[in-house]
């Protein structure tokens, strides 16, 4: 409250304020940002996250290939380099080198050798497979590729599909069913922890109960048993909210663990009474006056959470019980890298694994960042 | 004490009977129930099944009763005589398929949490005593990653090395002379050599997060005023960190051994499945598949009681350990 009042004074008389003063007039808001900033690696997270759920949001345009396009002289092919030099020196104009299938004539594998006799010079925005952008525009344009022959940046799978095109279009799905499962998860513990904390009593140690009761339960046998149980003739979008559904089921716990908590300190708080006397209803002490004192919190634990639920999907369709093909999600992804001789042989298969990492990690630095930001007073 | 040993112990009880209703509401799950694909598989065989059979098989299962009946039978049939039902998959009882996996699992559970706690500790204090060395900032990024990798991706690579690199295929808990032949001395030692990759992969995250924990809890107590008391006397370095600080960062996580157990319970089938070990993960994942229900079910419910059993003791050594949780009840 003080720091409102400040911050309005510090509007009033914007002329001069030292830099020892700025502290003092910042809002809120300011203070977090800051302090934010401070934090090397959440700001690494965010700028990795951003373009990651960019890259997903417009997956249709940033991928090269269409998903599903075959390209049956490249199975298993290798990802093809970019290179900026060749014999003849430095171009500006990053380009690949073709490669060529040979057999090997002892043990039949499959070897790509590159010829550096030819190569395809890549293009910003260049015109390839056609496609329907949110499923709402057409387009053909593609954020790179080569004018001729082929540029697989990550190698091709089994049935020679462009495996980058492929990562991307499975972030779409892998980084949205976090969020979705979270917001689910969100709403259930704001609405379920927060009648616990407010109304205590009975109502209190029977929610408590169940809570404990879905902990105490192994997370990914019950995760698993409950996927199975998902029909078999469902359409890949009822299975992915299904998925999702499973996911909160768990998920919920926590975050109404957390709600709970500081519902019970803060309903005894003087502020809370004044409201109740003032003769608001039970409604709007909760989300006008409650609420917003630990939403930063909830929206730490949110960050913190998300990680938990990409992996949870990304398991579930790496055992073949989640999202099933031709669905591609990081999990699908994966599961064709199951089989070690396989993976020995095109080590690029893994590849979706290091997206899931490099998300999880990114999420855990901005929920770090945000929750020493939440307190900037510290 | 008495109380609150009471009053955990009624928890618990309450919670194997609710979880026993869960395991049962997954078996009922699939469409169509279990005997008419039981009575189908033996006319497949070529077995006659006379009507008298199939009313009296009707009969041993409940069927045909109303719903809390049935559970009443199948639960009946576990507790008084251990009888889990039929695997028609493997045409054989549950009992007989389960119990060896399922005493795979604890040893490698535990000893999996042993890896944890003997690894993270010392660890943990390195890295409170040397803060903002370079060891600790290695540690640090080691256990962000740790936190961050997925372990059956972590199995994957580690297999995948192996392979490349060292030519050796680390699948499997046992060496093929050894998966059919009955327990032996032999078969112990053999079992041991191949338990150590299971073991890192299903420690790392858990390590990771202990680590994290460790260091936190130490650098509090080591900035407490009483240390600076004791190194103000004099008193030798290695004696000051071990004799209170260390003791009293230790306690908490101790006492969550329980916890942990359940975690890594939990976290066990997706990594015996990449690395082929045969413990309840791959069977019970391959009875979900194909359906087979009372094989899944009797796995889940059997991985449930071990995980509450593990939040039983861990209450259990919270309570000796921090007297206010007791004064609390």
């Amino acid at each position: 409250m003080t720091n409102k009042i400040k911050s309005r004074k510090g509007k009033k008389e914007k002329a001069e304020v030292s830099l020892e003063e700025k502290i003092y007039v910042a809002s809120q808001y300011q203070l977090m940002w800051r302090k934010f900033k401070k934090h090397k690696l959440a700001i690494v997270g965010g700028i990795i996250l951003f373009v990651f759920y960019l890259g997903a949001i417009l997956c249709e345009f940033v991928s090269p290939y269409d998903i599903f396009e075959r390209y049956t002289d490249y199975l298993y092919a290798p990802p093809q380099r970019i290179h900026f030099f060749n014999e003849e020196g430095f171009h500006l104009r990053p380009f690949v080198y073709k490669i060529k299938l040979e057999m090997d004539p002892t043990t039949w594998q499959r070897i790509y050798k590159i010829d550096r006799t030819e190569k395809f010079p890549l293009y910003f925005f260049t015109h390839g497979s056609k496609y329907k952008l949110w499923n709402l525009f057409k387009g053909d344009l593609h954020l790179f590729g080569t004018k001729e022959g082929t540029v697989f940046l990550l190698g091709t799978d089994a049935l020679g599909r462009d495996m980058f095109s492929r990562i991307i279009y499975a972030s779409r799905i892998s980084l949205s069913i976090g969020l979705i499962g979270v917001f689910l998860s969100f709403a259930l513990g704001l609405s379920i922890g927060g009648a616990s904390g407010y109304y205590g009593g009975y109502l209190d140690n029977i929610i408590q109960r169940v809570i404990e009761f879905l902990r105490s339960m192994p997370t990914l046998p019950l995760w698993m048993a409950l996927a199975a149980a998902l029909p078999p003739h469902w359409s890949p979008i009822k299975v992915y909210f299904g998925i999702t559904i499973i996911l909160a089921i768990i998920g919920w716990t926590d975050l109404a663990r957390v709600v709970r908590g500081k519902l019970l300190t803060l309903r005894e708080e003087d502020f809370a009474m004044a409201a109740k006397i003032a003769g608001a209803n039970d409604w709007r002490i909760i989300t006008k006056h409650l609420l917003p004192s630990f939403l930063s919190y909830i929206i730490v634990r949110m960050t913190l959470t998300v990680p938990g639920m990409i992996l949870a999907e990304t398991s579930l369709s790496f055992l073949g019980i989640g999202l099933r093909p031709p669905v591609v999600s990081w999990g699908t992804l994966l599961s064709n890298a199951q089989n070690i001789h396989s993976v020995a042989l095109c080590p690029w298969l893994l590849l979706p694994g290091v997206f899931v990492i490099v998300a999880i990690l990114a999420f855990n630095f901005v929920g770090d960042g945000l929750r020493d930001a939440a307190d900037p007073y510290k | 004490m008495l109380y609150y040993f009471l009053r955990r112990l009624i928890y618990m009880v309450i919670t194997l009977w609710m979880v026993s209703i869960v395991a049962f509401v997954i078996i009922q799950l699939p469409p169509g129930d279990y005997l008419t694909s039981y009575i189908m598989e033996l006319e497949e065989e070529g077995t006659e099944v006379s009507e008298a059979q199939i009313a009296s098989l009707r009969k041993q299962y409940g069927l045909g009763q109303p719903m809390y009946s049935q559970y009443f039978h199948w639960i009946y049939n576990i507790v008084r005589y251990g009888n889990f039902g039929r695997s028609f998959e493997w045409n054989k009882p549950v009992s007989e398929l389960i119990w060896e996996r399922i005493m795979l699992t604890t040893i490698m559970a535990l000893l999996a949490t042993v890896f944890v706690f003997v690894v993270a500790i010392p660890i943990g204090i390195y890295s409170a005593v040397h803060q903002y060395s370079i060891t600790d900032y290695f540690f640090t990024i080691v256990g962000y990653t740790g936190l961050a990798t997925p372990n059956f991706l972590l199995a994957l690579v580690l297999m995948f090395i192996a392979y490349k690199y060292f030519g050796v295929s680390v699948g499997g808990l046992f060496s093929p002379e050894y998966t059919q032949v009955s327990w032996s001395m032999g078969k112990v030692l053999d079992m041991f050599s191949h338990l150590w990759i299971p073991i890192i992969v299903l420690g790392t995250a858990g390590t990771a997060g202990l680590i994290r924990i460790m260091r936190g809890v130490l650098l509090d107590e080591l900035g407490k005023q009483y240390v600076i008391t004791a190194r103000a006397k004099g008193v030798k370095e290695s004696t000051l960190l071990f004799k209170y600080p260390v003791r009293v960062a230790i306690n908490p996580i101790v006492s969550t051994i329980g916890w942990r157990l359940t975690m890594i319970i939990s976290g066990a089938p997706i990594v015996a499945t990449v690395l082929s070990l045969p413990t309840t993960g791959p069977l019970m994942l391959k009875a979900l598949l194909s359906q087979d229900m009372y094989l899944a079910g009797s796995f889940f419910l059997l991985l449930c009681i071990l995980t509450i059993t593990g939040t039983f003791i861990s209450d259990l050594l919270l309570a000796l350990v921090d007297p206010r949780i007791k004064m609390e009840s």
